[in-house]
């Protein structure tokens, strides 16, 4: 049987490229899809150490992630549409007015 | 099945799944972003299956590689940007702080992981992880959550619907 471990480090690999993604990329949806990563990562994680621990409570957990990540998916690209129209651009570093 | 045949099936479904996530940040086109997300989620819900979450499995084709990245596809349609030269920035502060903090969390995680020592699977029953257990966890123990879900979900379509249209 495959140790809990290989599945933990896949989850750390997983949440690691999503992390450089989302302060690398420069495109809003590119960036969106790398949180969507993330979240896959911590997911994952929560899933091995309910397969581990022989506990149905990890799987409950990620359900509700799922949902949230969904609802997030949502109202994030919603927002992203109001601001392409606004600005005109997806780039990030050009929607910086909070900033400033 | 063996303790040899899961392992190479953890790296068959595993290699692809890390391809797919680095093709997503190395992609210049989004489009092609999304369909190596859409490709590592597949392969996610391999590993899903392999550590007996059925229905999570199922829920990751579902929801992720079905509904989600559908509307993200429909997103990178309808925002067809004329600037995608962005992406070929030069090499800058915040891509080498990104690098370098990326790889510090995997080498503190990866370290602490391994500190732990081998970490036996414990056995489970037939039932671990199918539609009928989950489902019945759901609707007992999380009954609360469960529906607080589904109010999460009403609030978001409005909330997409009124920011995302015009003229209401």
């Amino acid at each position: 049987m495959v140790p809990a471990n290989y599945y933990l480090a896949l989850g750390a690999v997983l949440f690691a490229i999503g992390l450089g993604g989302v302060v690398v990329k420069r495109n809003m949806l590119v960036v969106f899809m790398c949180i969507e990563l993330m979240l896959n990562a911590a997911n994952l994680t929560f899933l091995a150490f309910a397969r581990q621990s022989g506990s149905l409570n990890g799987h409950a957990i990620a359900f509700f992630v799922m949902a949230v990540a969904a609802a997030e998916a949502a109202v994030g690209l919603a927002i992203v549409i109001a601001v392409f129209r606004t600005r005109g651009t997806l780039n990030v570093d050009e929607v910086a007015a909070l900033k400033n | 099945m063996s303790d040899r045949a899961e392992m190479v099936v953890f790296w068959i479904f595993s290699v692809p799944l890390i391809a797919g996530a680095a093709g997503v940040v190395v992609a210049r086109n989004p489009v092609n972003a999304a369909i190596s997300l859409v490709v590592s989620f597949f392969f996610l819900a391999g590993i899903y299956v392999l550590l007996t979450a059925h229905l999570l499995a199922f829920l990751q084709v579902l929801v992720y590689a079905g509904a989600i990245m559908v509307l993200f596809l429909f997103v990178i349609m309808l925002l067809t940007t004329k600037d995608e030269e962005f992406a070929r920035a030069r090499m800058n502060v915040m891509h080498v702080g990104g690098v370098l903090g990326a790889l510090g969390v995997l080498v503190v995680v990866v370290k602490a992981v391994s500190d732990l020592g081998p970490m036996p699977m414990r056995l489970v029953g037939p039932e671990f992880g199918t539609v009928k257990a989950v489902g019945r966890l759901l609707y007992t123990q999380y009954l609360l959550p469960f529906e607080a879900t589904s109010l999460l979900l009403l609030v978001s379509i409005v909330g997409a619907v009124v920011v995302a249209k015009q003229r209401i």
